[in-house]
């Protein structure tokens, strides 16, 4: 149809597409009805516990401010998940559902590396290198731990269809819950509690003078605020994971844009037949794809231990399936619309429930009602381009 | 020796048997053709020389050296370029990207950029466009570009898969004209393509294909002039 056509009748602004709109309208079925009484109710429901919270005045700035820092952390972790799971996707179009299971091997890996150096003292004594250490070990481990799953498990599916290697991949993901529980036993790990102490010169107040304690340190903190008076304890380390994330997706991106491999991976993400006839081999890519998003889960799951302190071998699967939400939310493939998302998730599942006066406990509740309605919605996701000709 | 010999070989997509004993041979510095109609065979040639469907009987060789049961990629190491049918170009790479791609099997950073050079003095278009996305270019352009991206892997043998394909005859014109002046420059090229006319003007050799099989195989002056060819592929009268 010639949009440029002359719509005889309308005055109505040239944005507004009437012959669109009346065709929407004829087609309206029963199913679009209840789908978009679902979202009405949904947005009532949310404006009436707004209203309602702030007419009881209870909600104060200080629990504002509490939840969005507290939100910076968890969407960090989120997004630094979701980064692996939309890398996958973007390549193979294969939700990796073990990935959850890859962040956690690494994470319990790491655990026993940290607790033999807090064992032998050497965390106490040369705190900062330990903890390279950690990292570096929790990447690692969860690489080998990804590119094993994709030698075994993955890759003699390539060919077959869609549905095998996702229900391969949450086989495998019950599989590593299962071994890392059958060697290591069901009981929760206590992580030790790092101290680093920096910048004893600006805060020589703090710690009897040894400076801030990035990692396990909590600080009072009063300052006023739009006529309020603000009193806040505030972790050092919430912006010290929010850094480290920054600064791991400032690295992909930098992969990804400019280095000869991350080219390759996005030639393979495009066309795999293509790249192999450019010399690129199709399944080394693969495999750096997987180890990349692995090394991203393996920090990811370090920082979160250090944050919360404790390691089991579920710990993997809440924060696994709040990532996979992630990165739908951004638009599943797409890497800024995974870093997006994640931070999208975290501010929102720890400010909603403060915001709608329900428990804090049913932020999972917040996280899943959001996949929901994005796949209702937008199912391509905020970021997600229309997949047309592509998908095999 | 030839430079590149297919013997015998047979493909098969599932159970569909695609090419049924195909030989062809093509010599160091020859312009061959492989001519036929649609589903005749002429891609799935060309993709299993290039090892993306790989023959399940028969055996190629590369300067000698077998390459049949060689992966894709290591393939264009050897030194076979393709510029697959329908152009294949990386939509979402730019210009430059997509001859970096190209040239991914090299590591000689100085003949990487010589030959940059060469394909743009070759096409002065990509030039001006080098920073642009692959999916923003003209058809034309993007043929130029999957000529080009294979020419970056600097290789022994040139395959072109339907060059013309989708193309305002003058674009054709244009595309063949470089086809011969590659050839002069001494790449050896296998031209697969569906204008008989013109891929028959530039050839040295042709093949006429008929659902998987060769049917023909002669000098292209020869062909130009057989009856069958005249009636079947260049449209009656000559």
């Amino acid at each position: 149809m010639n949009d440029a056509q002359p719509q005889p009748g309308s005055r109505l602004p040239a944005f507004i597409n009437v012959r669109a709109l009346e065709r929407r309208w004829r087609r309206l079925s029963v199913t679009d009805l209840v789908v978009w009484g679902i979202g009405v109710v949904l947005l009532l429901f949310v404006f009436w516990r707004i209203v309602l919270t702030f007419g009881q005045g209870a909600y104060t700035l200080e629990s504002f401010i509490k939840n969005v820092i507290f939100g910076l952390a968890q969407g960090s972790i989120y997004a630094l998940i979701a980064l692996g799971y939309t890398l996958v996707y973007g390549i193979l179009f294969m939700i990796n559902f073990a990935h959850g299971e890859v962040f956690m091997s690494g994470t319990y890996i790491g655990f026993f590396v940290i607790a033999a150096m807090e064992e032998s003292g050497f965390l106490a004594e040369q705190t900062l290198l330990a903890l390279l250490i950690v990292f570096a070990v929790g990447m690692l481990s969860s690489m080998a731990v990804a590119v094993t799953l994709e030698r075994i498990a993955y890759r003699p599916l390539r060919k077959a269809p869609r549905l095998v290697p996702l229900i391969t991949a949450i086989g495998a993901s019950i599989f590593l819950q299962q071994a890392f529980r059958g060697l290591f036993g069901s009981s929760t790990k206590v992580y030790p509690h790092v101290h680093l102490y920096a910048l004893p010169q600006l805060f020589p107040q703090l710690e009897d003078g040894k400076g801030m304690d990035l990692i396990s340190g909590k600080y009072d903190v009063q300052f006023a605020l739009l006529g309020n008076d603000v009193n806040l304890v505030v972790q050092p380390f919430i912006f010290v994971i929010f850094i480290v994330a920054l600064l791991m997706m400032a690295g992909l991106y930098w992969y990804v844009q400019r280095t000869k491999a991350g080219k390759a991976m996005r030639a393979v993400a495009e066309d795999k037949d293509t790249a192999a006839l450019m010399g690129i081999n199709v399944d080394r890519v693969i495999v750096n794809t997987f180890a990349v998003g692995a090394a991203l889960a393996g920090a990811a799951g370090v920082l979160f231990a250090l944050y919360t302190y404790q390691v089991t071998h579920t710990m993997g699967f809440i924060p696994g399936l709040k990532a996979f939400t992630a990165a739908v939310l951004g638009g599943i493939g797409n890497i800024p619309g995974a870093m997006f998302g994640g931070f999208a998730l975290g501010f929102t599942e720890s400010v909603a429930p403060g915001l709608l006066s329900i428990p804090h406990q049913l932020k999972d509740v917040v996280a899943f009602s959001m996949l929901v309605l994005i796949l209702i919605f937008r199912p391509t996701g905020i970021f997600g381009e229309v997949l047309s000709e592509k998908k095999a | 020796m030839a430079l590149l010999e297919a013997k015998d070989i047979h493909t098969y997509y599932g159970k569909i048997h695609a090419l049924k004993g195909i030989s062809i041979t093509v010599e160091e510095g020859e312009i061959v053709t492989l001519i036929g109609a649609n589903g005749a065979g002429k891609s799935t040639t060309l993709n299993t020389i290039c090892g993306i469907t790989p023959a399940a009987e028969g055996q190629i060789t590369l300067g000698g050296k077998d390459i049949t049961r060689t992966r894709p990629h290591e393939i264009v190491a050897l030194g076979v370029g393709q510029a697959p049918e329908g152009r294949k170009i990386f939509t979402r790479l730019t210009v430059t990207e997509n001859l970096e791609m190209g040239a991914y099997a090299r590591s000689d950073e100085d003949g990487i950029k010589r030959d940059m050079e060469y394909v743009f003095t070759l096409f002065p278009r990509l030039k001006e466009r080098e920073r642009q996305l692959g999916g923003t270019l003209s058809g034309g352009e993007q043929q130029m570009l999957a000529i080009s991206r294979a020419l970056m892997a600097h290789p022994r043998i040139l395959l072109l898969d339907e060059p013309s394909m989708g193309l305002a005859p003058l674009l054709v014109q244009d595309i063949f004209h470089t086809i011969e002046e590659l050839n002069q420059a001494g790449t050896t090229i296998l031209l697969v393509e569906q204008n008989a006319r013109m891929a028959l003007g530039v050839a040295d050799r042709g093949y006429v294909l008929q659902t998987g099989a060769v049917v023909l195989a002669d000098r292209a002056e020869a062909l130009r002039q057989n009856e069958m060819v005249q009636k079947a592929y260049l449209g009656g009268a000559h």
